[in-house]
């Protein structure tokens, strides 16, 4: 159950897998998302689609290794199992559910942030097999780190920006939005999915631009299914659930602060985890918890 | 012989002071001895009264005969022909309000102690490595069950029974609902009971797909379409978590109890070994009087917190199990009660530093029969805390409901289903448990699979005549 088929490494420290799980590969949407847990003793993680082939009944996910956990996720081969795989979970971007028409009259602009370039493939993808191409801005700190960009430009009309300017515009996606902007391209809506910070900047400058703006969230989670409230978040002064009520969202209503705020959780306690599981028996402190 | 003695045979339970430390069961249960001298304590009477009031009619005077003659695997075939999850049931009834209740035993002196005879027999039968066996003729027909909670595990152990091919489908990556997620491993262990309940069910020939959504990972018309379930059973609980929509309740260090049990109880995160992780709070606040208010709470305890229990009403309406409540006190909960939380405080970093709360008196009863609880003005103080715990009741989930055409629910999103048969809205299609109910008790979803099984096997029954 849930076999690795293939696993690659799109930069140092960021993994591609496709798994084997005919379910969510049947059923998957754009905008969705699963929970993969890599064995018996592991923490459920949340993790964006980033492709999905219901023939081979393969799903794709990318993940970048920021904790204990993805650590452990990264050290899986092909032909190995994960534990667990469910989905697909959340609502399907609302994209998918308007008349074709009107979805091709739409001019949209997607901004992928680090590995969120992932689900925006997805969502990308999609768009494509139905009729429309839609420009892109795809960010990276640096051009080492640029993931599939190659696969990207074959969906979208793609615009490659670097925060340090070594490939592409030279700034990060709101420099390269406000170019776009400036020379004359104009948006019925901006969807963005990258790091909480990248989305948040964002829908402060469409705010000016009054660009409506989708973003997708991707708070602490344990179940996934609507059952924990862990992932909360307030969306136009009201609570709303990650796991079922998104994960996307009016970027213009989310409060990003508390946002932010709550990513803080367990940080210590990942990190501590982290930092074990990478020295192992040569663990002895650092990790600001243990002695 | 009969014993006349007016009060139960004490049980053996942990000491306070030592379980308030340990995740260890804190009721050891009856050894041969004092079971069989509880036993005598039942009177058999002609018209049996506690019968009555148990959700799934188990014949109490027959088992309890036969522990008296020492033969518990006679007492477990009688137990086993009403209920799949004895071992379960003995541990998290609220005895007191069903068959207990009802005990005549309990007119003059205490009742005979059911619940405990019940948790002897099915744990001394497990031991003895007594096993249900599976029906040698199939009919054939095959029937989805959704969440393998106490009603799906009861209504699918009972048509496995009856011949049927039948597979729940389990959300989460562990088998057992609430029992697994939401009741602690002090109150209901895990490995030693719901295990092997489960595998019990297993034993019957019901299979269990863990991992699937309904709703998401397939939907109810494709197992009826395209994966040929003649029948399903809706048995998806009531798993959406309340919060009191207060100021300061995103503050970091609040969560719900959901999701406080679901790290602990699920995820193992009360042990060391687990790695995901759960806040050892140094002093927590916990919402509510239910059972999951006192398992959220113990649960807190033992991670070493000091904790105190806020609910607005009075002891006298505290939801929970009597034993519950009883054992929360003996291990140094503090009760804080007539009080109801206005406002939680956070520091600068956005974590909880207090919660204001607002002393309550009673007024009128209101349409649950309690006595309303009204905020006295002025009263409100402040208990200072690094941790607050929402235990406040618990929705069904709007999932299956959503994503299959023609089911109907009411307005608080619970399903309609016929009360006798469970059959909802949807030819096909049956429900029961906390997902028709809302919140309520284990043994009770029970009784709602048992009449669905029923209502499912003469449906099926009638379609071929």
């Amino acid at each position: 159950m849930f076999k690795i088929e293939k696993k690659e490494y799109l930069a140092s420290n960021i993994v591609l897998m496709d798994v084997q799980a005919p379910r969510i590969a049947r059923n998957a949407l754009p905008g969705q998302f699963l929970i993969v847990r890599a064995d018996q003793d592991g923490e459920r993680v949340p993790l964006t689609i980033c492709d999905y082939d219901a023939e081979k009944g393969t799903v794709q996910i990318v993940f970048q290794i920021v904790g204990a956990e993805s650590y452990r996720m990264a050290q899986m081969e092909e032909g190995d199992c994960f534990a667990d795989f469910v989905g697909p979970l959340g609502r399907p971007s609302d994209l998918c559910e308007l008349p074709l028409e009107e979805l091709q009259a739409m001019k949209l602009c997607f901004i992928a942030g680090g590995v969120g370039t992932a689900p925006v493939y997805a969502q990308l993808k999609w768009l494509h097999d139905h009729g429309v191409t839609a420009d892109c801005i795809q960010g990276a700190r640096t051009k080492d780190i640029l993931i599939l960009e190659d696969e990207m430009a074959a969906v979208s009309n793609l615009f490659v920006c670097t925060d340090d300017g070594s490939y592409g515009i030279n700034g990060n996606v709101c420099v390269a939005l406000q170019k776009l902007y400036d020379e004359g391209r104009r948006y019925d809506r901006v969807i963005a999915i990258g790091p909480m910070i990248m989305m948040k900047f964002v829908c402060q400058l469409t705010k000016e631009l009054h660009i409506p703006t989708i973003v997708s969230m991707n708070p602490i989670m344990v179940d996934g299914t609507g059952m924990c409230g862990a992932c909360r978040l307030m969306v136009g002064g009201e609570v709303k659930f990650a796991c079922v009520d998104g994960p996307e969202f009016d970027g213009h209503l989310v409060d990003f602060a508390q946002a932010m705020q709550r990513m803080r959780l367990y940080k210590t306690e990942e990190g501590r985890l982290y930092l074990e599981a990478q020295e192992g028996e040569t663990h002895h402190g650092g990790c600001g918890t243990c002695g | 012989m009969a014993n006349n003695m007016m009060l139960k045979v004490p049980v053996r339970e942990q000491d306070p002071l030592v379980r308030a430390k340990n995740f260890d069961e804190v009721c050891l249960g009856y050894n041969k001895e004092e079971a069989e001298a509880e036993a005598l304590r039942c009177l058999n009477c002609k018209n049996p009264r506690c019968v009555q009031g148990c959700p799934v009619s188990i014949d109490i005077p027959g088992f309890i005969q036969k522990v008296k003659e020492s033969d518990v695997a006679g007492a477990y075939a009688v137990i086993s022909q009403s209920s799949a999850l004895p071992a379960i049931c003995g541990r998290v009834c609220p005895q007191e309000s069903q068959c207990e209740g009802q005990c005549v035993r309990g007119i003059k002196g205490e009742a005979v102690a059911i619940g405990k005879l019940e948790r002897y027999v099915a744990d001394t039968a497990r031991e003895m490595g007594i096993r249900p066996t599976p029906p040698s003729v199939k009919n054939g027909k095959k029937v989805a069950v959704i969440g393998s909670g106490p009603s799906g595990l009861t209504c699918a152990g009972d048509l496995a029974r009856m011949g049927y091919d039948v597979t729940i489908f389990e959300a989460l990556h562990k088998a057992g609902g609430v029992l697994v997620y939401g009741i602690p491993e002090f109150r209901l262990p895990k490995e030693a009971v719901v295990e092997k309940e489960i595998e019990n069910v297993k034993a019957l020939g019901v299979k269990i797909e863990t991992d699937v959504v309904i709703g998401k990972s397939a939907k109810v018309d494709e197992l009826m379409k395209e994966e040929g379930f003649d029948a399903v059973f809706i048995g998806s609980g009531a798993g959406l978590p309340r919060f009191m929509r207060i100021p300061g309740e995103q503050a970091l260090g609040v969560f719900s109890a959901n999701e406080y049990l679901t790290r602990s109880n699920l995820m193992g995160a009360f042990s060391p070994a687990s790695r995901t992780p759960i806040m050892h709070a140094r002093k927590a606040v916990v919402v509510g009087g239910g059972n999951v208010a006192m398992d959220a709470a113990r649960t807190a305890l033992r991670l070493g917190a000091e904790v105190h229990i806020v609910y607005r009403r009075g002891e006298e309406e505290l939801p929970a199990r009597k034993e519950e409540v009883h054992h929360a006190k003996e291990e140094g909960i503090i009760f804080d009660l007539l009080t109801n939380p206005v406002e939680i405080h956070a520091d600068e970093n956005g974590w909880v530093s207090g919660i204001t709360c607002i002393r309550m008196g009673l007024g009128e009863p209101d349409e649950s029969g309690r006595r309303r609880p009204v905020a006295i003005e002025g009263s409100e103080f402040d208990i200072e805390c690094d941790c607050v715990i929402m235990a406040l009741g618990t929705s069904p989930n709007p999932l299956i409901a959503s994503t299959t055409s023609g089911l109907d629910v009411n307005r608080r999103g619970c399903i309609i289903a016929d009360e006798t048969t469970g059959a909802s809205s949807k030819e096909g299609v049956f429900a029961g448990g906390d997902a028709v109910t809302g919140a309520a008790t284990v043994i009770l979803a029970m009784g709602a699979g048992k009449a669905a099984a029923k209502g499912i096997d003469e449906w099926l029954s009638g379609k071929d005549a």
